[in-house]
């Protein structure tokens, strides 16, 4: 009895925990609503059956328990009930698998209007790469990666020299602006995930991933690598700033062209000491840096 | 439905392998140190497997000590704490699961059910043993090299695994790769014994569809591995050459720390499809024969046949050969092609159905039952509960785009704990007392036996039921700490700390478990040779526990299935699987039943 008590508490803690608990998403800032909706779809179809069958379990230790006289019955199966089970469960199946793909099949298909923003990770920082005044971002290869093109932009496109280069962890999103965001990496898997925005992708060297979102509100958010990427992973943070029209494109202004910074860099070389990398203890998260 | 009611011996076809006279060893080191009886064989890798658990499970109190209590202990840097983190998640699924289960209850369990004298290659099933001791060795090892064990997490995944950035990329990720490709050197010898030994050393009668299920989990899971881990051990060959020789099968071009490599053209997503091709039948290795056993924890301590049968077998079955077409369900935002997600979520989802319906036929034992809450019994509840709680949770994880937010989170943490953690670990516990009187022939305290199931049950689903709703507020799994964000609200750190306050709770109450087990060997009540009066031949045996060859001069024969619990009309509640029709007691006082009364499920 005891125990049909205890286990019954744990269903019942279970549901009061699942309603109750503080800790929940955060206020969703994209347009990935309809994947909060999947999330409660399935909550509400799966905690049905989690309820109904323990506290099927709960029945059965009280009033199948042990007690002089009680005896089992002998019934080694019974097709028409389970052929029921199984028919049931297809359709709850269905049921979360149906608006699964229709959402997965938003996910991959991005919109034709989206503008790109390229996300450079390294262990263990993020810098971003924006297309600039023609809309494209210019190719590009790690093999290429110097420290005065650290993007390692193909100096030869022309569509990379107006790409505006954002060497900091923070990223500027324009309101209501779809966004396909294109992911590099030039050293190990990362992944680029905001928590508000509900969408991730890991980072892999040699390829370039991507995603898209629609932000949907202003206001800053965190910034987090979600892939093991060594040492320095959990301090591998960034802020995305989500701006009003105006106050985006004067962020965008404050930063350099390719052809700007490259030739910045030029100037520089001749003039002051050489850039030198240096790897700060990695606990506290290694930034490059400049002496 | 017309069934088939096979009453007599000899309606089944027996398996025609003359009977082979066993080398008795002589000496005490033939007899328990270099044996080949599957019996102390098991006992041998159940040892170990604990032993190294127990390493497995202090690591996991000093991941919760960080995680409860950033900041607070010096010792725990973040290289280290990366280190428990791969250590951990290596041993506990591999080491101690993967062993326990195949292993240990393989060979203790099947050639006594099967009614075999023992596994068919015992020399090799001995190498087996001392291959899986010395993979152990070599992972403890690398926690005492230069550099460390590798904190690459336990998926291992290139290119980080084999970079500088990341703990233990020197020796320490050379050991790992040597000792797992020790371990399925190891397994391959004893898989392929389980195997060999249920299809072609099974006793007169004891047909395939007569088998306990625990027997099935364990052969099917036995399949699974020996075909999934060859795509591990190809990548550990493939990453060690990337490692030692600079060949770049899974290194693209890459810049460290301001410096080209010299690697080129490889791809990190190749391993991963090696390692979830692995991975996920996995999964299925260490469920399947916590599937088996809880069926028959569950219809021998209810005193009821399981519910479906037949449908409980294709069920594993099916769920094994399913097993193969879903590892890309861990790779939805691994950056491989998106459109790869409508097949695997889809493959994924349908597994649920007949895993489903193993869940239904559990309760439906329970149901009209007559149910003993022995500790056993306990544990299987405590199962069923664990794992309908994790089962529920992998429907969204395996929903590629509800996985997208949660996929990396404190979710999933708690998914794959309940489900291939806590699950199973409370199956062998349950299966350690239900056969421990087989084992030492002494019974456990039964006191001790609540104390630990209540503990260790409630405890357990305590640490990792909140940590679900961390995941989705999106705290990530695999951080060192959190430090300060915008979204984690200052409650999030009160509940880490008292989730570390459980963990060690129920950490520490293993003692009970280890105590209760250790003195009851020797100092425990003489065990009847069936205490819980069950069917299966494993309790039939001459002496008790078994001596070498299990059965005495003479083999059982099969007259029935696994489960003929209150069946009606006969004396006792169990009928065992060696009795003939016509010798068991019945109520009238008389020997023999009347048939066909029994629906005994046809082959
Ligand atoms: C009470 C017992 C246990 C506790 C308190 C515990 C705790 C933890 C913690 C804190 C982590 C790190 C989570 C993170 O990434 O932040 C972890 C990871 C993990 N645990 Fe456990 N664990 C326990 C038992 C088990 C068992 C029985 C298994 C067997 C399947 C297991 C398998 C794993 C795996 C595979 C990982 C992932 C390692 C990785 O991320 O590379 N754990 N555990
Ligand atoms: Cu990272
Ligand atoms: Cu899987």
């Amino acid at each position: 009895m005891i125990a049909a008590i205890l286990v019954l508490l744990v269903v019942v803690g279970t549901v009061v925990f699942h309603f109750w608990s503080p800790w929940w998403w955060t206020e969703i800032a994209s347009n990935w609503g309809y994947v909060d909706d999947t999330i409660i779809v399935t909550f509400w179809i799966t905690g049905v059956v989690f309820i109904a069958v323990l506290l099927f379990v709960v029945y059965c230790m009280v009033r199948y328990r042990h007690r002089e006289g009680q005896k089992a019955e002998y019934e080694p199966e019974n097709a028409k009930l389970e052929w029921w089970l199984t028919g049931l469960t297809t359709l709850g199946v269905a049921g979360m698998l149906t608006p699964g793909l229709f959402v997965w099949g938003q996910f991959v298909t991005v919109p034709d209007d989206a503008v790109e923003v390229e996300v450079l990770a390294q262990q263990w920082t993020w810098a971003y790469r924006l297309p600039g005044e023609d809309g494209i971002l210019g190719t590009s290869d790690t093999k290429i990666i110097t420290f005065e093109n650290p993007f390692g932009v193909n100096p030869d496109d022309p569509h990379g020299q107006d790409d505006v280069l954002v060497e900091s962890d923070e990223l500027h999103l324009e309101l209501d602006q779809p966004v396909k965001v294109l992911l590099r990496s030039i050293d190990v898997l990362h992944n680029f995930y905001v928590p508000q925005f509900r969408a991730k992708m890991d980072m892999v060297p040699g390829a370039i991933t991507y995603y898209w979102l629609t932000p949907t509100r202003t206001g800053t958010f965190d910034i987090l690598c979600f892939e093991l990427c060594g040492v320095g992973h959990h301090a591998m943070r960034g802020l995305v700033v989500v701006d009003e029209t105006g106050a985006y494109e004067s962020w965008v202004d404050e930063h350099p062209t390719f052809a700007e910074a490259m030739e910045e860099a030029r100037n520089e070389m001749s003039t002051e000491p050489k850039l030198v990398l240096k790897q700060d203890d990695a606990a506290t998260g290694a930034r490059a840096v400049t002496q | 439905m017309a069934y088939f009611i096979p009453t007599a011996a000899e309606d089944v076809a027996p398996a025609e392998v003359a009977e082979v006279d066993l080398y008795h060893p002589h000496s005490f080191v033939t007899k328990y140190v270099f044996s080949q009886d599957a019996k102390v064989i098991a006992i041998q890798y159940s040892f170990t497997a604990i032993a190294i658990g127990l390493v497995a499970l202090v690591l996991s109190w000093l991941m919760r000590l960080q995680l409860g209590f950033p900041d607070t202990f010096a010792f725990i840097s973040a290289e280290a704490y990366y280190q428990f983190i791969t250590m951990h998640g290596m041993i506990m699924v591999i080491y101690l699961l993967t062993a326990l289960f195949l292993g240990g209850f393989g060979n203790y369990l099947i050639p006594l059910m099967v009614g075999a004298r023992d596994m068919v290659f015992p020399y090799v099933n001995m190498l087996s043993y001392w291959i899986y001791l010395l993979a152990v060795l070599v992972l403890l090892a690398s926690m005492f090299v230069p550099g460390g064990p590798t904190g690459a997490g336990w998926t291992l995944y290139p290119p980080q695994a084999i970079l500088s950035g990341t703990p233990g990329s020197g020796a320490g990720i050379i050991l790992m790769l040597v000792s797992l490709a020790l371990f399925i050197v190891g397994f391959t010898m004893g898989g392929l014994n389980y195997v060999v030994t249920v299809l072609q050393a099974r006793t007169r009668g004891m047909s395939l569809m007569r088998m306990p299920l625990t027997v099935w989990g364990i052969f099917v899971a036995t399949i699974l591995a020996l075909l999934a881990f060859p795509a591990l051990f190809v990548g550990a060959v493939m990453m060690s050459l990337d490692k030692i020789l600079g060949t770049s099968f899974f290194m693209p071009a890459i810049v460290e720390f301001g410096e080209l490599s010299d690697y080129d053209g490889g791809s990190p997503l190749l391993f991963q499809h090696l390692f979830w091709f692995f991975g996920h039948p996995e999964v299925y290795i260490v469920a399947l024969p916590g599937f088996g056993i809880v069926s028959d924890l569950l219809a021998t301590h209810a005193r009821r046949n399981i519910f479906g049968y037949r449908m409980m077998v294709w069920a594993i079955v099916i769920i094994g050969g399913l097993s193969f077409i879903v590892w890309a369900h861990h790779m939805y935002v691994s950056g491989m092609n998106p459109y790869f997600g409508f097949f695997f979520a889809t493959t994924t989802l349908i597994i649920a159905v007949p895993t489903a319906l193993k869940v239904y036929n559990w309760i439906l034992t329970l149901w009209k039952g007559n149910i003993h809450l022995t500790i056993p019994m306990l544990f299987a509840i405590g199962f069923i509960v664990t794992f309908v709680n994790g089962g529920i949770t992998g429907l969204f994880l395996g929903n590629a785009v509800v996985d997208v937010p949660l996929s990396d989170t404190m979710f999933v943490v708690a998914h794959f704990h309940m489900v291939m953690g806590v699950a199973p670990i409370l199956v062998i516990f349950g299966a350690i007392y239900h056969w421990f009187p087989k084992i030492t022939g002494r019974m456990f305290n039964q006191t001790l036996g609540q104390i630990h199931f209540w503990v260790t049950f409630l405890g357990a689903y305590a640490i990792f039921l909140p940590l679900h709703y961390l995941g989705l507020l999106g705290v990530p799994r695999r951080y060192y700490e959190m430090s300060d964000t915008l979204f984690i609200p200052e409650s999030a750190v009160t509940l880490n700390a008292f989730v570390s306050v459980v963990a060690l709770t129920v950490g520490v109450a293993q003692v009970i478990f280890l105590f209760n087990m250790i003195w009851s060997a020797y100092k425990g009540k003489k065990a009847d040779p069936n205490p819980w009066r069950a069917t299966t031949l494993e309790w039939q045996t001459p002496e008790n526990p078994p001596a070498h060859g299990n059965f005495g001069p003479e083999l059982p024969v099969v007259y029935r299935w696994a489960y003929d619990y209150s069946v009606p009309g006969a004396k006792e509640d169990f009928i065992p699987q060696n009795v003939p029709q016509e010798e068991v007691p019945n109520t009238e006082g008389g020997l023999g039943l009347p048939m066909p009364a029994a629906h005994q499920p046809a082959e």
